[in-house]
């Protein structure tokens, strides 16, 4: 396959994957907003979360000035001129999928681009009157839709792989950023384990939620959620789909499908992440603190991006 | 008042046309709001598949949807056949014209053609010049437009053997028009255009001396305006899509970037200018070039489709000399073709001197150069046609000699100014076995007013033959 195809097909999926976690991130803090914990009451602390995570509030300060609910969101969700919104995420997945419309299927290629038409659409009406949770209900419901696309209809090949090589590494990261600042907002509350009070429960419900993990939680641990388990779940567990570990193991099983000698230096680094988690314990994670592990390990989750650039994007 | 354009459906006493009687009985029976409800769902459906042009010019990189009438031309197959036979030996006289031109220029030598004429023009590539090439192909794809006159003569509006283009939309328009009416496929023998691109792959295939060549499309990028046809026929055929930096030269041999590390390319289907192909060749600010792929195609390691420098045959101060042309390369050698005039009968056109000024803003070339074709001249002195203001020349301005009213301009400009005036075109592909020829008819579907008249329409559509076609044929 053409190094430019892969890097288009990796980048399409990685924007798309983007798009859908902001879209969670976006949830948990709006939800987070309605019952603010600072006690002013106006929930700008949290609805700025986003910012934060991303690396953007800075880019809104000195655009807006100061912090205002809505123009946050707008900033977040639907302004063109941010890089890092929503929308400029899907805009440039969906330039991606144009550039490589031929290696994918018509089916895939439709659903992205109604996507793209859609939310124009949605630009133009403002998120307010379109409503903010069903913005982010749509988000992740067209990206669901792709994906069943995406497993339904295209071929088992190189083309399929680096699809979802976007996905897993966009994915890891994700989960971790989103722990770490949830931890952080958390604060002291966090190392009290399953603290028991009704704040903290939602605090961590809601990042479950977001990640579409609740149910497991419960299922698994059968107990309020807490640092500990929440921890132990989105890292270590390789059943839950949005877990750090089970996008590692997908990371390390496609990369060792592709052909080609030239990747090696990111299969090695797939296969040692991969390794670390398996026999790591949360107990051990804990010792270190939470927050000096995930800064730790988010770093790696780059160089493995780099490194599958440099061997298969940027071949030959 | 006497009528200067020809109507597709209707005769000069205003019956309908037998070919166009079963259309004409579906159109009766079929509401207005029916057909309006099938418009908006093919809009609907077209932008959905991305099925679109870029304009150039537009900051927002804007994509259009390429007009979709609903009204179909058809083409009764005896009259195809004319059409057929006319463009297929035209396009011959075109690639004898190409060898003759860059070996012995034997044309030039007996005359027929002035030296300065074809030598001192900028399309004329010195690189060319006694390069054989495999099987003498020089336009492997070509496209002829057509327009016909007040009594429905067909004449050739301009000859495309650069990079023509517009082939997709057909095969598109087509598959909607089956969708959205298979009422009127039911009632009518309509020939097949599906297999273009198979048809394609193989002209491509053919044109390599080796056996099962590893064929790409080369594009300009998805902000070219026919990005979406490149697309289309690199996955309708399975080949690779590819931007000149995904192709670099080593050793004189073409290669392709791949995850797998480099792999070797043998036949380019090109969809860039000459300029634009090889920045050490030819334009040196060409991003969009291999540098070192003239090197190569000259060492005969990689075949180029179309060939280099195939512009000069496509001038339009060429145009006026292909009816010799045809006479020259095939009077004699071909005695299939000895008693024929030539078949498709070519404007006489001449050099009018003067620059027109580029009118119709930074649009799409091909839809600039169409609207501007067929505009009437101001005093009422014929019509004039702009052709070629597009691609690397500075447009021209000719005037016809004989004043031919251009299809359904006329009436086309009065009620709809914004509706450009479409010739059809047939694209022509070249065949592996001489003789056995391929091609693509034409159509130009009539627009429905609100009055229940006929204006023309867009020609890409897919076109209803009559009854009794057996012969597949393909609508551009």
């Amino acid at each position: 396959m053409l190094s430019r195809t892969a890097s288009d097909l990796y980048w399409m999926s990685r924007y798309l994957e983007r798009a859908e976690n902001l879209a969670r991130m976006l949830d948990i803090s709006y939800s987070l907003s309605l019952m603010p914990q600072d006690g002013r009451g106006d929930g700008l602390h949290e609805l700025a979360m986003p910012l934060l995570i991303t690396g953007t509030l800075d880019d809104y300060l000195e655009r807006h000035g100061e912090l205002h609910a809505e123009r946050l969101l707008h900033f977040f969700a639907l302004d063109a001129a941010n890089p890092a919104s929503i929308y400029s995420c899907l805009g440039s997945a969906r330039a991606s999928a144009h550039a490589v419309r031929g290696r994918i299927t018509a089916d895939m290629w439709e659903n992205i681009n109604a996507t793209w038409l859609e939310i124009r659409g949605i630009a133009e009406q403002g998120l307010s009157r379109y409503g903010m949770s069903r913005f982010c209900e749509w988000i992740k419901e067209r990206s669901h839709l792709f994906r069943g696309a995406s497993y339904g209809t295209i071929m088992r090949n190189d083309a399929f792989r680096f699809i979802r090589l976007g996905t897993f590494i966009e994915r890891a990261d994700n989960t971790l950023r989103l722990l770490d600042a949830r931890y952080e907002m958390a604060g002291d509350q966090a190392e009290a384990v399953s603290d028991g009070t009704a704040h903290a429960y939602y605090q961590w419900s809601a990042l479950l939620r977001a990640l579409s993990s609740f149910e497991a939680y419960t299922e698994i641990y059968r107990d309020a959620p807490g640092a500990r388990h929440v921890a132990e779940l989105l890292l270590l567990r390789a059943d839950v789909p949005r877990s750090l570990r089970a996008c590692t193991e997908e990371i390390d099983q496609i990369l060792a499908q592709l052909p080609g000698a030239n990747g090696r230096p990111a299969q090695r680094l797939a296969a040692e992440m991969d390794a670390r988690l398996r026999y790591t314990g949360i107990t051990e994670i804990l010792d270190e603190g939470l927050h000096a592990w995930l800064t730790e390990f988010i770093p790696l989750v780059r160089q493995l991006g780099n490194a599958i650039h440099s061997s298969y994007l940027e071949a030959a | 008042m006497i009528r200067t354009y020809f109507d597709e459906m209707y005769d000069a006493g205003g019956l309908v046309r037998p070919h166009y009687r079963e259309f004409a009985r579906w159109l009766a029976e079929t509401p207005d709001e029916l057909l309006a409800q099938r418009r908006r769902e093919a809009d609907l459906l077209f932008h959905r598949a991305g099925i679109t042009f870029t304009l150039y010019g537009d900051e927002q990189g804007t994509e259009r949807l390429i007009p979709f009438d609903t009204i179909p031309r058809s083409i009764p197959a005896s009259e195809w056949r004319i059409v057929e036979r006319g463009c297929i030996q035209r396009v011959k006289a075109l690639n004898m014209f190409l060898a003759d031109l860059y070996h012995e220029q034997r044309i030039i030598k007996a005359g027929i053609i002035p030296a300065e004429q074809v030598l001192a023009n900028e399309q004329y590539q010195l690189a060319m010049q006694g390069l054989d090439l495999h099987r003498d192909i020089y336009s492997h794809i070509s496209g002829v437009d057509l327009v016909r006159d007040g009594d429905g003569t067909y004449y050739v509006l301009e000859d495309n053997l650069r990079t023509p283009s517009g082939v997709s939309y057909m095969l598109e328009d087509r598959k909607m028009m089956m969708r959205l009416f298979p009422e009127l496929f039911a009632a009518q023998r309509i020939a097949p255009i599906d297999h273009y691109p198979n048809l394609l792959l193989d002209t491509l295939k053919s044109s390599s001396p080796i056996d099962n060549p590893s064929v790409v499309v080369l594009t300009p990028g998805r902000f070219n305006s026919a990005f979406f046809e490149h697309a289309f026929l690199a996955r309708e055929m399975g080949v690779e899509l590819v931007e000149g930096a995904d192709l670099f030269v080593r050793d004189d041999k073409v290669f392709m970037r791949t995850t797998d590390g480099p792999k070797a390319v043998d036949v380019i289907y090109r969809r860039l200018d000459d300029a634009f192909l090889d920045p050490l060749a030819f334009n040196p600010d060409s991003m969009l070039g291999v540098p070192g792929l003239l090197s190569s195609y000259r060492s005969g390691n990689v075949v180029l489709a179309n060939a280099i420098g195939t512009g000069v045959a496509d001038d339009k101060s060429v145009y006026p000399f292909v009816t010799d042309m045809i006479r020259f390369y095939l009077g004699r050698a071909d005695p299939e073709e000895r008693s024929d005039v030539p078949v498709s009968q070519p404007f006489r056109t001449f050099p009018r001197t003067g620059q027109s000024s580029r009118s119709g803003g930074q649009g799409n070339p091909r839809l600039r150069r169409l609207r501007n074709a067929g505009r009437a001249g101001g005093n009422g002195g014929g019509n004039r046609i702009v052709p070629r203001a597009d691609q690397s020349q500075a447009p021209r301005v000719y005037r016809s000699a004989d004043v031919v009213a251009v299809d359904l301009s006329d009436l086309c400009r009065k009620r709809h100014s914004s509706t450009p005036h479409r010739p059809a075109s047939v694209c022509i592909v070249w065949p592996r076995n001489p003789g056995c020829a391929r091609r693509f008819d034409p159509c130009c579907p009539a627009r429905r007013l609100p009055g229940g008249e006929f204006l023309p329409g867009w020609r890409n559509q897919g076109h209803l033959g009559g009854r009794g076609l057996k012969e597949a044929c393909h609508v551009k």
